[in-house]
């Protein structure tokens, strides 16, 4: 309750800052609001925004109960879209049930591999997380550039782009949710997030590797007492956080587009930090909070067209003051917590 | 009932009427003034309205025409890729009359858009598609690249001219080609080399990366560069700076950015492109193919003004307008990248 409090509170102080814009801060909620949910086509561009922001909100979850901070998950997806392209490139004779599935587990494991050297890094040279992932997100970018271009670009167009993948790989014939919302590249990895999300629930809280994950995450000291180790558990997490990353290629190329475009993505990976601060890590929570951040993106996508003044980065702002609103509530009760102590 | 009343009542009434009436009219003119403001929409490339280059002539064009002809102008940035072809789509679906895409990167998105909405004008810079409702607007870089690959050679003094492109593709290598080709028809000796800022959108915003790359051609012993890299062309405007040696410029006039630095500008008019393009519209006009810009249309240039004209000599420039005729006749073949293959 207290986080809806703060997100409507953030939205309301974001909201009214357009004021200093000259605009009217309810006609803005109520572009947003229209650009965001208006149609079925809207809709659909709000969803297709939402599948990859569930996967990276989810990836950076994981590694938060672990206590590390996953910033690389824009340079794990990118390494398991590349590979998910590259696999329905070289290999176009594999048929169909069985492709988009060899296709996805090499996505899988490509992702999980970027994952699992930093979580090696960490575990066994100490190397902090935070900048391994930042520089594999660059080394990740680099690679997939030289390989799209100098291995599989695509022969018809001068854009940067892998070659489209062939037909058998994607699932487009028997995807009922890419039927209802025709024109957008929304389709059935929808589905695959929100069931990958209750997994992720069951398996931090339901099973035994779930709880060593999490107690490593809260107390290493205790944790490693109890006989945990805290080396493989790190590892086993970051390997996690990259194949959930690295299921974007579920959605970008199996889904809907068929290839890698350099630059395909609006920084999923940022965001998804984002998602999962708003969520407090809960998979749960993080499929709500990844529909609300693809509502305010889609949304904010119309500011540019309907308004005079503001323009769609606007939706970072918005962004910004949610989390804040959201993650202040923490320093509430700590506040209160304080004051009852003293007295 | 007393008759004041009923007077009043039938008075009443007519004021009603009355202004039931002066709402419609008013409700009429505002439909009819409505249909006649053409709703124009922009997209832009990565490098933003701000590149001083390409997106910056595209973003000129459509300012005059909003400013000259009164229409209603939106414009966006693309900001990734999987966007663009949103952003069309919803100006199409926001029933704008023209929908201008600014860059090759555009093509696909345009193609399939413009596909579904037959009623929508649609118009592209740099890329061919072949729709009713569709201009291409294609320019003749390698014909400007010519001139001003010419004029380097003529300018030069270490005998060695170099090239910095934006992203290494089939577009950009035609201005290379051009350039060479210009400069070598001057001096067929000269010495010229090619560098590319990068293989993605971010070359077209790497000022840093086009100023080492021009540091390097200059200790190579260049001393004319040849700039054609969006929003990196400052990069190596401030290397020539540095060195004291010349740059050339590209898509926009970009003589006045740095004057005395930049010898001239290999003008790709985009902005009367754009311009032209919806005033057409406007005036109902509009047809789609492809429109061809060259030497012969003033499509492509060179550019001289008062910040470059104490750097080209009476002769030199006499020379050159000699070679622009010569391209016209077609008695200089300039090599084309794009037939190349």
């Amino acid at each position: 309750m207290k986080r809806i409090i703060g997100l409507i509170l953030g939205l309301c102080i974001a909201l009214s800052l357009t004021l200093f814009a000259g605009e009217n801060p309810l006609n803005v909620f109520m572009i947003l609001m229209r650009s965001a949910f208006g149609s079925m086509y809207d809709l659909g561009l709000t969803l297709s925004y939402t599948t990859p922001l569930i996967f990276c909100g989810l990836s950076v979850a994981v590694g938060f109960h672990a206590g590390l901070f996953n910033i690389g998950a824009e340079g794990q997806l990118t390494i398991a879209v590349v590979t998910a392209a590259a696999v329905g490139i070289l290999f176009p004779n594999i048929p169909f049930p069985l492709a988009p599935m060899v296709a996805f587990a090499a996505a899988l494991l490509a992702g999980g591999l970027w994952g699992w050297i930093a979580g090696w890094l960490r575990a066994y040279r100490g190397s902090h997380e935070v900048i391994i992932t930042i520089m594999l997100n660059f080394i990740a970018a680099g690679l997939a550039s030289w390989f799209t271009l100098q291995i599989i670009p695509n022969p018809n167009s001068q854009s940067p782009e892998t070659a489209v993948v062939s037909p058998n790989y994607m699932f487009k014939d028997y995807d009922l949710i890419a039927r209802r919302f025709p024109d957008t590249p929304a389709n059935a990895s929808l589905v695959f997030a929100i069931v990958f999300a209750i997994v992720m629930w069951i398996f931090l809280w339901k099973t035994p590797w779930g709880f060593a994950l999490r107690a490593v995450g809260s107390n290493p000291e205790a944790a490693h007492r109890a006989g945990i180790s805290g080396k493989r558990v790190q590892m086993l997490a970051m390997t996690i956080a990259g194949a959930m990353a690295g299921c974007v290629a579920l959605s970008e190329v199996l889904g809907s587009t068929g290839q890698y475009r350099i630059g395909f993505s609006p920084d999923y990976g940022f965001i998804g930090i984002a998602v999962a601060l708003l969520a407090n890590n809960n998979p749960l929570g993080i499929i709500a909070a990844a529909f609300l951040m693809g509502a305010l993106h889609k949304g904010a996508s119309d500011l540019d067209l309907e308004t005079a003044t503001i323009t769609r980065n606007f939706s970072q702002i918005i962004q910004a003051l949610i989390i804040l609103g959201v993650t202040a509530q923490g320093y509430w009760a700590w506040i209160s917590k304080n004051k009852r102590r003293k007295n | 009932m007393p008759k004041s009343t009923q007077v009043s009542l039938l008075l009443g009434d007519q004021m009603m009427f009355k202004s039931i009436l002066t709402n419609l009219l008013i409700m009429l003119i505002s439909t009819f003034s409505f249909a006649n403001t053409l709703k124009v929409g922009l997209v832009l490339d990565k490098g933003g309205k701000d590149d001083k280059s390409f997106n910056a002539a595209a973003y000129l064009g459509a300012t005059k025409a909003q400013k000259d002809l009164k229409i209603d102008l939106k414009y966006v940035e693309a900001t990734d890729t999987n966007a663009i072809e949103n952003l069309h789509r919803s100006f199409a679906r926001k029933n704008f009359d023209l929908v201008i895409g600014i860059g090759f990167a555009q093509k696909d998105a345009v193609q399939k858009v413009a596909a579904q909405f037959p009623k929508v004008k649609f118009a592209i810079v740099d890329g061919e598609i072949n729709a009713a409702n569709v201009r291409s607007l294609l320019f003749e870089e390698h014909e400007g690249s010519f001139l001003v690959g010419a004029l380097a050679a003529m300018t030069s003094k270490t005998n060695s001219v170099g090239f910095v492109g934006g992203m290494d593709i089939p577009l950009i290598r035609r201005f290379a080609m051009g350039y060479v080709a210009g400069a070598k028809y001057i001096n067929p000796k000269i010495t010229t080399t090619e560098n590319y800022v990068g293989v993605t959108g971010e070359a077209w915003n790497n000022p840093a990366k086009a100023k080492e790359l021009a540091l390097a051609q200059f200790a190579k012993g260049a001393d004319v560069i040849y700039a054609g890299a969006g929003a990196s062309n400052t990069g190596v405007f401030d290397a020539a700076e540095d060195k004291k040696k010349f740059a050339i410029g590209c898509d926009s006039n970009q003589n006045w950015i740095k004057p005395g630095v930049i010898l001239t500008s290999m003008l790709k008019a985009v902005d009367v492109a754009v311009y032209d393009t919806i005033k057409e519209t406007q005036e109902g006009k509009f047809t789609g193919g492809v429109s061809r810009f060259g030497l012969k249309n003033k499509g492509v240039d060179y550019t001289l003004d008062q910040y470059n004209e104490k750097l080209i000599p009476a002769e030199t420039r006499k020379k050159l307008e000699d070679i622009k005729a010569k391209i016209i006749a077609g008695q200089i073949q300039v090599p084309d990248y794009y037939k190349k293959k």
